[in-house]
């Protein structure tokens, strides 16, 4: 399969000042991340809070400089793409469809706003703002208002159509339903799927809901502290997951099935911390297999048969 | 033997336009864990802020039984009531970070709870948060004892919350979204906490949440509550295994659950979005979503039951399928 | 019709009405507020004992008719607010984008600057300028509008920057608009209603100010009347006579207020997006 987005060694350090004589805090959100992207499918990002998720997807939107490493569309890379050109190959949807919108302009003006961004205005923006709200299953008759005046799941669908209203190859979906009720959780997922299928979108969706990113994605990369941990195909990521901080996560998932109690996932309470990765393993103080070799030992990604795993253990 | 917490038909609103929650009744057992689960809105935070008399100005509670290990909850005075909470039934939030005094270090507030309930010195309550600490998975709780609440991450903070409702040695632990606001993983351990501590403690757990997962692993009794009411309620086996209401069996459509629906496969999905219920509104208020609905669903809703302790508010019969209803 | 509500109304009745006074203050005028008439000194208001019907007001020290200079002092009072208004929230606006939007270094410069402007003293610098260049409307209104700008640059720099980190703006710069698009476009209006307040707030400020100047004999020179030049010159004649510090006292005290509920009043209107 051809790769559509090929990340390479890619890295993102924030500084951040935490006064005007202590040095700055470097906080490490991405560091140091290679991964293929093939074209056509759904591939999810999943990790806990803070390993990078989002930054890696701001990465790949252009929308913050990377510290190294480049980022290559079709063999062409981001970096040096202007950015109209970027914005017609690649397309955002946020988590929280109240701050994804702007609460002074109108629906069709927030669907416009790429076509704006690209030169086009009048009647053709009108003709393609409505076609496309019709096609993420809105009225066009919701054009006129204003965001507040729309449910959460519908917003979440005007930012669907923002995205896709330029027709881009490429839609970074970041928690696209975490802030949706369930049974409008469904429903969103429902029309990225089918859209991605109609219009043969390649999707990057992150989420730290494993039970929807198993249903939906064709492969997974699980991120931890910044760097990506395994990736491997859905089946196989699920089936057999490798990494021990994999299979944590794998075990905390709770599926709606009565009797099986509550799983032991042997994580212990320390939390990490970006701006101060330890030695070694960066997951060895909360691992439950650590070894003397985790703790001093830096981890290269390995690859093991049909998956890349950054554990020696594997 | 009648439950540790009892309500029956409790109303509460906070204007005149609309009724936040409209006749619920749960009873929760001593040992056991009640789960209440809806979607976002539906009057479960508000059900639970009214057993605690925790109302936010303006909200007024109506209910005809609210008794609380054999004694009416209605009757009491304010005093009364903060003499009872955090002390036989205490309550942890959502958010930890809002419901933690941001300018107190961790032990101070901890010791605080026991000596406003119990008395008794200082360092007797010290020694007790620090046990406490101990209990719910804290390494070095010495240290944290002294650490201010936003030095703590998210899951450290919720574990603290957990140790602090137990200072007196509570029957009912009320919980709002517990783990909402935090990892699967970090989740997964909070949850394993809090059945470990039921096991052990013989605690009695209201604990309410949007998800599905949760529901199905903790609890041993369900409500499902949909605009204000509950719309079924039955053993988390049954539940599971014959969700009755429409609601029910939409909102269990709505999950992925691995093996059970293909990849990629359409999930199922409820129509339409949660209304506003206005005050004086009859019927179902379920009906507008409702593929089901007929005339009689704007009038009346039978209470019905499918088994002894599984009831449900449908016009529909116990065994409905989908063509049947059509 | 909550408080809030029945303040900005009053607010805006407050500040409209001294508008159009000051606009149409020679249609309106029942004297001439320059004319002397030493005859009619110091006479009190109609509604007082020893008042006269055609002086409403009364008269000052020149026997000048005081409603008509009280009418002529809201102009002075409004073109000095605005005009300091406007100059400072160029400025203050400017510079709180620049520092806002861009970040880093032109942050740093713009909190510099900032900080400079901050141990200025306000009031020695104001006095020191007028004395020094002389008084007249356009250096007062100069002087004010080049000192005022702080709050502008502070509040704009602040809310900029929380917006600057909102979904929509990532948004607008994965569509690929343009800088100033997302600035004037996307991050403007989402704090105008900050700065509605700031530009009420500094408004007042400013008339005050310049009345503290007029009264230190800095301000407009006489004999243009501005309800703080008024106020100055009626402080000989107060314990006799007190309606001539009274009247543009409260009048002053009146307009501050109106426009502070105005200021208020907007920004919950303005503000007001979430639950519309
Ligand atoms: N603009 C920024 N400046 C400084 N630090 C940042 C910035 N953005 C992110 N970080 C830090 O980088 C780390 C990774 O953040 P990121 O938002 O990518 O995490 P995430 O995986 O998306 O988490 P979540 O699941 O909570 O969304 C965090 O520790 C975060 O605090
Ligand atoms: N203080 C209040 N004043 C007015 N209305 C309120 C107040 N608190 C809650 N409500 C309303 O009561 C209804 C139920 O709210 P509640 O917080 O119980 O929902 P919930 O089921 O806990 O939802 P979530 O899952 O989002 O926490 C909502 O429609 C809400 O708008
Ligand atoms: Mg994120
Ligand atoms: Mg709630």
């Amino acid at each position: 399969m051809s790769a559509t987005i090929e990340i390479r060694d890619v890295a993102k350090i924030f500084r951040q000042f935490s006064g005007m004589f202590s040095a700055p805090r470097m906080v490490r959100a991405v560091d140091g991340v290679s991964l293929t992207v093939p074209a056509g499918g759904c591939f999810g990002i999943v990790g806990e809070s803070g390993c990078g998720k989002s930054t890696l997807a701001r990465l790949i939107l252009g929308l913050h400089p990377a510290s190294s490493g480049d980022i290559l569309v079709d063999g062409r890379s981001l970096m040096a793409m202007p950015r109209r050109e970027r914005a017609r190959l690649i397309q955002p949807v946020f988590q929280d469809p109240f701050s994804s919108l702007n609460p002074r302009r109108t629906i069709h003006d927030i669907v416009g706003l790429p076509l704006a961004a690209q030169g086009i205005s009048g009647k053709e923006t009108t003709k393609r703002v409505h076609a496309m709200l019709e096609r993420v299953g809105l009225r066009s008759e919701m054009a006129g208002r204003l965001p507040a005046q729309l449910s959460g799941g519908q917003r979440q669908r005007v930012a669907i159509a923002r995205a896709l209203v330029l027709g881009p190859r490429i839609v970074v979906c970041d928690e696209p339903t975490s802030a949706l009720d369930v049974s409008v959780q469904a429903q969103i997922l429902n029309l990225l799927a089918e859209l991605r299928r109609d219009m043969g979108l390649t999707l990057v969706f992150i989420s730290h809901n494993l039970a929807v990113v198993e249903h939906i994605c064709d492969e997974v990369a699980v991120m931890y502290l910044g760097r990506v941990v395994e990736h491997a195909s859905t089946d196989a990521l699920f089936r057999a997951p490798t990494h021990p901080y994999t299979r944590a996560l794998l075990a905390s998932v709770l599926t709606p099935e009565p009797g099986l109690g509550i799983p032991d996932v042997g994580l212990g309470d320390s939390y990490p911390d970006p701006a101060n990765v330890p030695p070694g393993c960066r997951f060895h103080p909360r691992c439950p297999m650590v070894t003397d070799v985790c703790r001093t030992e830096i981890q290269v990604p390995r690859r093991v048969g049909e998956r890349v795993v950054e554990c020696m253990l594997a | 033997m009648s439950a540790l917490l009892e309500v029956n038909g409790l109303r509460v609103r906070f204007n005149e336009k609309a009724e936040a929650v409209r006749g619920v009744s749960i009873a929760v057992n001593k040992g056991e864990t009640h789960c209440l689960v809806g979607e976002s809105g539906c009057g479960k935070s508000v059900s639970a802020l009214a057993v605690m008399g925790l109302l936010a100005k303006g909200g007024i509670r109506t209910a005809d039984t609210l008794s609380f290990a054999g004694q009416d909850l209605r009757g009491l005075t304010e005093s009364q009531m903060s003499r009872l909470r955090g002390d036989k039934m205490a309550m942890i939030f959502q958010e930890p970070m809002t419901s933690l005094n941001p300018a107190y270090t961790i032990g101070s507030q901890m010791a605080e709870v026991r000596l406003r309930h119990r008395g008794g010195s200082k360092r007797e309550a010290l020694d007790r948060a620090a046990a406490l600490l101990g209990r719910v998975g804290i390494t070095a709780p010495g240290l944290r004892l002294g650490q201010f609440p936003h030095q703590l991450s998210g899951g450290l903070r919720q574990r603290v919350m957990i140790a602090m409702a137990l200072m007196c040695d509570p029957d009912l632990l009320i919980a709002d979204e517990p783990t909402t606001a935090l990892d699967v993983t970090v989740q997964a351990q909070i949850l394993r906490l809090l059945m470990e501590l039921q096991a052990e403690l013989g605690l009695a757990i209201l604990l309410i949440t949007h998800d599905l997962g949760i529901v199905a692993r903790m609890a041993h009794r369900v409500s499902v509550m949909y605009a204000g009411k509950v719309v079924e309620s039955a053993s988390a086996e049954a539940l599971f295994a014959a969700p009755t209401h429409p609601y029910t069996r939409g909102l269990l459509d709505c999950v992925p659950i691995p093996g059970k629906i293909a990849r990629g496969a359409q999930l199922g999905s409820i129509p339409g979005t949660v209304p506003r219920i206005p005050l004086g509104f009859q019927g179902c208020g379920f009906r507008d979503r409702c593929a089901h609905a007929d005339a009689s669903c704007a009038t009346g809703v039978p209470a019905q039951s499918r088994a002894p302790g599984h009831d449900y508010a449908c016009r529909l019969p116990a065994g409905w399928t989908t063509e049947q209803a059509a | 019709m909550s408080i809030r509500k029945i303040a900005a109304t009053i607010g805006a009745v407050i500040v409209l009405g001294v508008l159009l006074m000051a606009v149409f203050a020679p249609l309106i005028v029942p004297h001439d507020p320059f004319a002397q008439d030493l005859n009619l000194r110091l006479v009190p208001p109609s509604f007082m004992e020893g008042g006269r019907s055609d002086h409403f007001l009364g008269t000052d020290q020149l026997g000048r008719d005081y409603f008509s200079r009280l009418i002529y002092g809201s102009r002075i009072s409004m073109l000095i607010g605005l005009a300091t208004v406007i100059t400072s929230g160029l400025i203050g606006i400017t510079l709180g984008m620049l520092g806002g939007f861009i970040g880093g270094r032109a942050d740093m410069v713009v909190m510099f600057i900032i900080t400079c402007r901050l141990s200025i003293p306000l009031i020695l610098v104001a006095l020191a300028v007028v004395s020094l260049v002389g008084s007249s409307l356009t250096v007062v209104v100069m002087t004010l509008g080049l000192l005022l700008w702080e709050r502008f640059a502070v509040v704009t720099r602040t809310t900029v920057m929380q917006v600057r980190t909102l979904d929509y703006v990532a948004a607008a710069w994965a569509a690929g608009c343009s800088r100033s698009h997302i600035l004037l476009r996307e991050v403007l209006p989402n704090i105008v209603h900050h700065l509605v307040v700031v530009a009420t707030l500094e408004m007042a400020i400013a008339i005050l100010l310049e009345a503290a100047l007029s009264f230190l004999g800095l301000g407009v020179p006489p004999p243009l009347p501005s309800w703080g030049l008024m106020i100055s010159e009626a402080k000989d004649y107060m314990f006799f006579s007190p309606w001539v510090i009274m009247v543009p006292g409260v009048s002053l005290f009146v307009l501050v207020l109106g426009i502070n509920f105005l200021g208020d009043g907007l920004r919950d209107m303005l503000g007001a997006t979430r639950d519309a």
